[in-house]
């Protein structure tokens, strides 16, 4: 700790914290195609690489499948690569995002949380990385500006590990956290380089060492190439506590893949992901003065899902109410609540869940609305345990 | 066996004087040179998706100048067919030569999506019969005439663009050095004539290359900073000579398809007459 310098705020928003956080990982490339809301992030990025503050080469292309794609053949050449988009973009990059996880390319990418289109909508939710989620991406999301900057940071150092060789997603809900401005402490160049070093990749596209990338593999292979991307997830967690334990010893702040919050003695939970977390705290803590037995679970790392972790925190309840901000329609549930029920499966106590969808393209999540999601949950825990699935603060 | 993409392939390589980097799209060059677990690379290879290639060109020459300096110290080379490159690959295509990178395109065209089982696609010539252009009664094989890619590539400015044949293989070697040599994107279309899809046997695809050049079905000429010269301006033979040879065109010669086949052999006459006024700097019309 005697390392840790003395914290420096500065007001930034989200999308300027992770442009600063690009240049200070000492990124090599960028490719992008400009989606509201992630523009910010490489504007302030195009502005940072004319100023010289960076020899980051930024490529503008045509779509956000060929700016993926430019990553993937940045990253093979051996460059550390960034990368940021949002809703249809990373739609567009579907089949490239699985493309990138199976050739083990540890691209680090800023996803400006958003709704999907039809109809269209531009503001957050979660839809986008949701329809994303099974593509072998480390996703995690952010819960302000200082998280998207801090992760940004860490995230090469997971991706890159050797162990894990994976893409890495760093989510952060469109606007409430892209737009708006909050102190973020910045971290000093010289202690991100000793944090990051450069990355070291031990295969790459090489004239002296010619190799094969992307080769045409059949049923007696293929299943071995997936079981190994399975294997580097498992990986994950040991990097993610290396990692964020360095992390520690030189800013002073540390990240869990959880954050549980009263959760010991409640009967009652809320399970989020991103930037409604605070929220959700906030009033948890107003309704423990009143009392009340409730506690929240902010999800961080969403991918690999820290199953045995959240199972463990939450099987004791009598309700988990999950916090909803993306739809599988026509599932009996939501993709995060699908999640959590599965952690839940075969536990010794099996709380009651309530699937509660919120927040879509933008609608605000208030504390009054929070209060009353507790609550509907408070009233549940006397009824019988089962899975049920509701729109609050929706028109009939 | 007779296959002209791996002609193509082998003949690029053996063209190339600098040490180079290979970037595939999805098709059958891919599928029959790199079975897991063997390859028949010894070269650096990446193949990522159908219609991205040039975009993954794009990162790699964009890292690797900027890791050498600022110049390129090698070649890299994308190599696409048909349907990468007239259709899937064209938007990804056109980015890249529109940013400049210094990259040499190499279109392997045997006219259809031959790896899937040869259906249609946009370099499919007039009246052509694949899986997907039925004749029938009500249906001719495929409608329309193929794009024209050399003239896609040159409306983004690029310094070089040529046609080259593997049969032709002294002047194919030249063009690939030439477009090589390029600072910038530079564009090679190779006709790779398709036994498979084209209805022919396994040991004319040479001949079949030869007949394409010499009946003026597939001319073949370069384009330096705009200007267009003829490589070989061959006494014409029939256009019914290459036709005839292969499955593919048969149904035309039956009495209820003169009209496709008549308007093929106008389309063929067409291009010609447009390239020989190229060659003079007019601008064509039709």
């Amino acid at each position: 700790m005697s390392q840790m310098q003395k914290p420096k705020f500065v007001p930034m928003s989200g999308s300027e914290a992770v442009a600063k956080a690009v240049v200070q990982s000492n990124v090599d490339f960028v490719s992008a195609y400009p989606i509201t809301p992630q523009t910010i992030i490489v504007e302030r990025l195009s502005d940072l690489v004319a100023a010289g503050e960076t020899k980051a080469k930024f490529i503008n292309v045509e779509s956000e499948h060929s700016a993926l794609s430019a990553c993937v053949g940045a990253s093979l050449a051996g460059g550390r690569v960034f990368t940021a988009t949002s809703s249809q973009g990373l739609a567009l990059m579907h089949e490239v995002l699985y493309l990138t996880a199976g050739l083990r390319c540890p691209i680090v990418m800023a996803v400006a949380n958003r709704a999907l289109s039809a109809p269209i909508n531009i503001h957050g939710d979660h839809s986008d990385m949701m329809g994303s989620r099974d593509c072998g991406w480390i996703q995690l999301y952010a819960e302000n500006a200082q998280e998207a900057y801090d992760w940004i940071i860490q995230a090469y150092g997971i991706a890159e590990d050797e162990r894990v060789a994976t893409p890495f997603s760093v989510n952060m809900d469109g606007y409430v956290i892209t737009h708006s401005v909050e102190p973020v402490s910045l971290i000093d160049n010289s202690t991100v380089n000793k944090f990051l070093p450069s990355r070291k990749p031990t295969l790459k596209l090489d004239t002296d060492n010619p190799m094969t990338f992307g080769t045409l593999t059949l049923p007696d292979y293929y299943t071995e190439f997936k079981k190994q991307q399975d294997e580097a997830m498992r990986n994950v967690p040991a990097a993610f506590d290396e990692v964020t334990k360095d992390f520690t010893q030189l800013t002073g702040r540390h990240y869990e893949r959880l954050v549980p919050f009263c959760l010991d003695d409640a009967k009652v939970a809320i399970v989020s992901l991103g930037s409604a977390s605070g929220t959700i705290r906030w009033v948890a803590r107003n309704l423990r003065k009143k009392g009340l037995p409730v506690g929240a679970l902010k999800i961080a790392l969403y991918r690999p899902f820290p199953t045995e972790e959240v199972a463990k925190l939450l099987e004791h309840l009598d309700v988990v109410i999950v916090l909803e901000r993306a739809l599988s329609l026509g599932a009996n549930c939501g993709p995060l609540a699908s999640d959590i029920v599965s952690s839940l499966y075969n536990r010794t106590g099996q709380p009651k869940v309530l699937d509660i969808v919120a927040g879509l393209g933008g609608r605000d999540l208030s504390p009054e609305n929070i209060e009353k999601i507790y609550r509907t949950g408070l009233e549940a825990t006397s009824q019988p345990t089962g899975l049920e699935m509701e729109f609050v603060g929706v028109r009939e | 066996m007779g296959c002209g993409a791996a002609i193509t392939a082998r003949m690029t390589l053996k063209s190339l004087t600098r040490p180079a980097i290979i970037v595939n799209a999805t098709g059958c060059l891919e599928v029959a040179t790199t079975i897991y677990p063997y390859t028949a690379w010894h070269v650096p290879w990446v193949h990522g998706l159908f219609e991205n290639a040039a975009a993954i060109a794009s990162g790699i020459e964009t890292y690797v100048k900027s890791q050498n300096g600022g110049k390129m110290d090698r070649d890299i080379v994308v190599f696409g067919g048909d349907g990468g490159t007239f259709d899937i690959g064209l938007q990804s295509l056109s980015g890249a030569f529109e940013r400049r990178h210094d990259f040499t395109y190499v279109c392997y065209d045997n006219e259809a999506y031959m790896n899937t089982g040869i259906q249609r696609s946009g370099a499919t010539p007039e009246g052509a019969w694949t899986t997907t252009t039925p004749v029938s009664q009500t249906s001719p094989g495929k409608i329309g005439p193929k794009k024209n890619l050399i003239a896609i590539g040159l409306a983004h400015h690029i310094d070089y663009a040529a046609t080259a044949s593997t049969t032709y293989w002294s002047d194919f070697i030249t063009k690939i050095q030439k477009a090589a040599a390029v600072e910038g994107p530079a564009l090679v279309h190779v006709l790779a004539p398709c036994p498979l899809g084209w209805r022919f046997k396994t040991d004319q695809t040479i001949q079949m290359g030869r007949m394409a050049v010499q009946t003026r079905y597939f001319p073949l000429y370069e384009v330096e900073k705009g200007r267009y010269k003829l490589s070989t301006n061959p006494h014409p033979k029939p256009l019914d000579d290459f036709l005839k040879a292969q499955g593919r065109f048969s149904h035309l010669y039956k009495p209820e398809f003169a009209e496709e086949l008549a308007a093929l052999k106008n389309e063929v006459e067409q291009r010609w007459n447009a390239l020989e006024q190229l060659c003079q700097g007019k601008t064509p019309t039709w």
